[in-house]
C-alpha cells in the first residue's frame, strides 16, 4: 500500500472540510472496498480521513409532522445493524434480506451503509492494474468488452465499460425507491433519489455516481411502502454464500386479493447501476398475480437485454429469476402489521 | 502504452494508539498504512491469527473487535484506537481450552489448521450475535471463513455441540 496522511475526526463538517482541502483524499469509513483498493493499488488517495468517529449511526423513523413516514438509517451504520434492527426486519424485510445476501457476517460488521452504496464494480480488469480500463484510467479502453465478461453487463452498457455494480443493499433500495441523503460542503442537505444516484457508464465510466468531493452520504431515507407483507430478495450466484451475484432481483407486490395494485422490481448484477424493472412493473399493474402474469413481465422486462459474448446465460436466468422472486413475495413474508 | 499520474507519496508519521489486546493495555506507535493485522502479527507478536489472502476472501484473519467478529486484514490499526481486541491467543482462560476450541479438537475440525484461528474467533462472534439458531444458519452465517481441506462439515459439528450446549444450559 502506497503511504498516505491519516486523519481522524468526530465531525462531519470538518470531516469535509478535510477533504475539499485535498482533492487527492478520501474518506474512510469501513474500510472493506477502499482498504482492498489500495493493496491492489487501484485506489491511491494520499489522505484518509477517518469517518469511524462520526455519530452518524442511528436507524429511526422519519417523520414528517406527527406522521411517520418511513425509516431513515444511518450512513455510518454498519450494514448488519441495519439487516437486524426491529423496525427494518418488521416494516422493511426485503432490505434485511438483500443485506444479508451480501459479503459475510465479518464484513457486513465492518462495512457502512453510505459504504455499502459506494462500492466499486469487482470487474477483474477494473482490479488489474496491468490492464487497460477506462474506469480506472479513462481513454485507456475496456480489457472486458473483448475478454471474459461473463459476470458483465446485459443492460445500459456502453463502448468504454460494461462493468456491474456489486451491491445487494442498493437493489433492495431501488426497489422500495430510497433516497440518499447527503451533507454538501456548505453544510446544507441534498436529497438524491437512488435511481439518480448511480450513473450508467456512458462515456464516463470512471464515475459511479453523482456525489461531488465534499459531499458526505449522512443517510438512507426509505419511504413507507405496502410491499413488507409481500417482498423477495433472490440472488442466484456461483455458490451459495458469499458471492456476488450473477443476477438478482428485488421484488415487491402491493396486492389486493389476487390482483397487483402496483409491483416494484430492481435487478442487481446486470448493470453500472441497480436496474429498475419498469417494463415488468408496467405489465403487471392491475393484473392478476399469476405465473403466466410474472413470466410475460419478465419476458418483456429481458427484451433489450444486450449481451456480450459470455454472459448470454443472464437473459434466461433473469426471466427465471424474476417470476421465482415474483413467485416468493406472492408467497408472503409473514409480516403482521 | 499507458501512462499513470501517480501522486508523491505523502510523509506520514508514525501514529500512537492505544489498543487492549486480550485484556492487557499495549500502547505502540504504527504507520497509517498497517492493518490490523500486520499490527497483531508483526509489532505484537500474536502470531496466532492469520493471513490467509489478505483481501476479505478467506477470513483467516478474523478478530473480535468490540465484540464484533471482524477481518483484520482490511482494518487499519489506527482506526481502532482505543478498541478491545480479542484474538486466538486470549480465549483460553486460566489454561484451559476454550469450549471451541475443545470441540474442533474432539470433532477433527482441521487438518492443516491455518483457518482455525478464524474459524474460532468467527464462531464465537457468531453464537455471541445470537442469530443463528439451525445448521443451514451456521453454515450461511459461517461462510466468510473458508476451509481449503475441506474440513468443513467437522467444523459445522464442532460449532453445533458448543451452540446447542449453551441453549440446553
Amino acid at each position: 500500500m502506497r503511504p498516505f496522511k491519516f486523519t481522524n475526526t468526530s465531525n462531519a463538517s470538518s470531516a469535509i472540510n478535510l477533504l475539499i482541502k485535498n482533492p487527492n483524499a478520501k474518506f474512510l469509513a469501513g474500510g472493506t472496498n477502499l482498504l482492498d483498493l489500495m493493496k491492489e493499488d487501484v485506489e491511491r488517495p494520499d489522505e484518509l480521513i477517518d469517518l469511524g468517529r462520526l455519530d452518524l449511526t442511528a436507524v429511526r423513523p422519519l417523520v414528517t409532522g406527527n406522521n411517520v413516514v418511513g425509516i431513515s438509517i444511518g450512513g455510518l451504520g454498519k450494514n448488519t445493524d441495519a439487516a437486524n434492527h426491529p423496525l427494518i426486519r418488521k416494516d422493511y424485510p426485503l432490505l434485511t434480506k438483500a443485506i444479508l445476501a451480501g459479503a459475510s457476517a465479518q464484513i457486513r460488521n465492518m462495512a457502512t451503509n453510505g459504504g455499502n452504496l459506494l462500492q466499486r464494480t469487482r470487474c477483474s480488469y477494473f482490479y488489474d492494474i496491468a490492464m487497460p480500463c477506462n474506469k480506472r484510467l479513462p481513454g485507456t479502453g475496456c480489457s472486458a468488452m473483448q475478454g471474459i465478461n461473463r459476470m458483465h453487463a446485459i443492460f445500459g452498457w456502453s463502448d468504454s465499460c460494461i462493468a456491474v455494480y456489486p451491491s445487494d443493499m442498493a437493489v433492495a433500495l431501488s426497489a422500495l425507491n430510497a433516497s440518499v441523503k447527503v451533507m454538501q460542503p456548505s453544510g446544507t442537505a441534498r436529497i438524491i433519489a437512488i435511481h439518480d444516484f448511480h450513473r450508467l457508464p456512458g462515456n464516463h465510466p470512471e464515475k459511479d455516481n453523482n456525489l461531488d468531493h465534499g459531499e458526505l452520504i449522512t443517510a438512507i431515507e426509505i419511504p413507507k411502502n405496502k410491499f413488507a407483507a409481500n417482498s423477495a430478495y433472490i440472488k442466484v450466484r456461483d455458490r451459495n454464500s458469499y458471492a456476488f451475484a450473477l443476477v438478482s432481483v428485488a421484488a415487491g407486490l402491493e396486492l389486493a386479493g389476487g390482483k397487483i395494485i402496483s409491483a416494484s422490481i430492481a435487478m442487481g448484477g446486470v448493470a453500472h447501476k441497480p436496474w429498475r424493472a419498469t417494463h415488468a412493473e408496467n405489465i403487471l399493474r392491475g393484473k392478476m398475480a399469476t405465473v403466466e402474469n410474472f413470466q410475460m413481465a419478465a419476458d418483456a422486462e429481458m427484451e433489450d437485454a444486450r449481451p456480450l459474448a459470455h454472459n448470454k446465460f443472464k437473459i434466461g436466468m433473469g426471466k427465471k429469476t424474476i417470476v421465482y422472486a415474483l413467485e416468493q413475495a406472492f408467497k408472503g413474508t409473514g409480516y403482521k402489521a | 502504452m499507458i501512462t499513470e499520474n501517480i501522486s508523491t507519496p505523502v510523509i506520514s508519521h508514525k501514529k500512537k494508539l492505544s489498543l487492549t489486546i486480550n485484556g492487557e493495555v499495549k500502547t505502540l506507535e504504527v504507520k497509517p498504512w498497517v492493518s490490523l493485522l500486520d499490527c497483531l502479527r508483526e509489532h505484537l507478536d500474536l502470531t496466532g491469527t492469520k493471513k490467509g489472502c489478505d483481501h476479505g476472501q478467506c477470513g483467516a484473519c478474523t478478530v473480535i473487535v468490540d465484540g464484533k467478529r471482524i477481518l483484520s486484514c482490511l482494518t487499519l490499526a489506527v482506526m481502532k484506537d482505543g478498541a478491545s481486541i480479542t484474538t486466538i491467543e486470549g480465549i483460553g482462560k486460566d489454561g484451559e481450552l476454550h469450549p471451541l476450541q475443545k470441540a474442533f479438537i474432539d470433532h477433527d475440525a482441521f487438518q492443516c489448521g491455518y483457518c482455525t484461528p478464524g474459524q474460532i474467533c468467527s464462531a464465537i462472534g457468531m453464537i455471541a450475535e445470537g442469530k443463528a439458531k439451525t445448521r443451514t444458519e451456521v453454515k450461511e452465517l459461517m461462510s466468510g471463513n473458508l476451509c481449503r481441506c475441506g474440513a468443513n462439515t467437522n467444523i459445522i459439528d464442532a460449532i453445533m455441540e458448543v451452540q446447542e450446549g449453551l441453549t440446553n444450559e
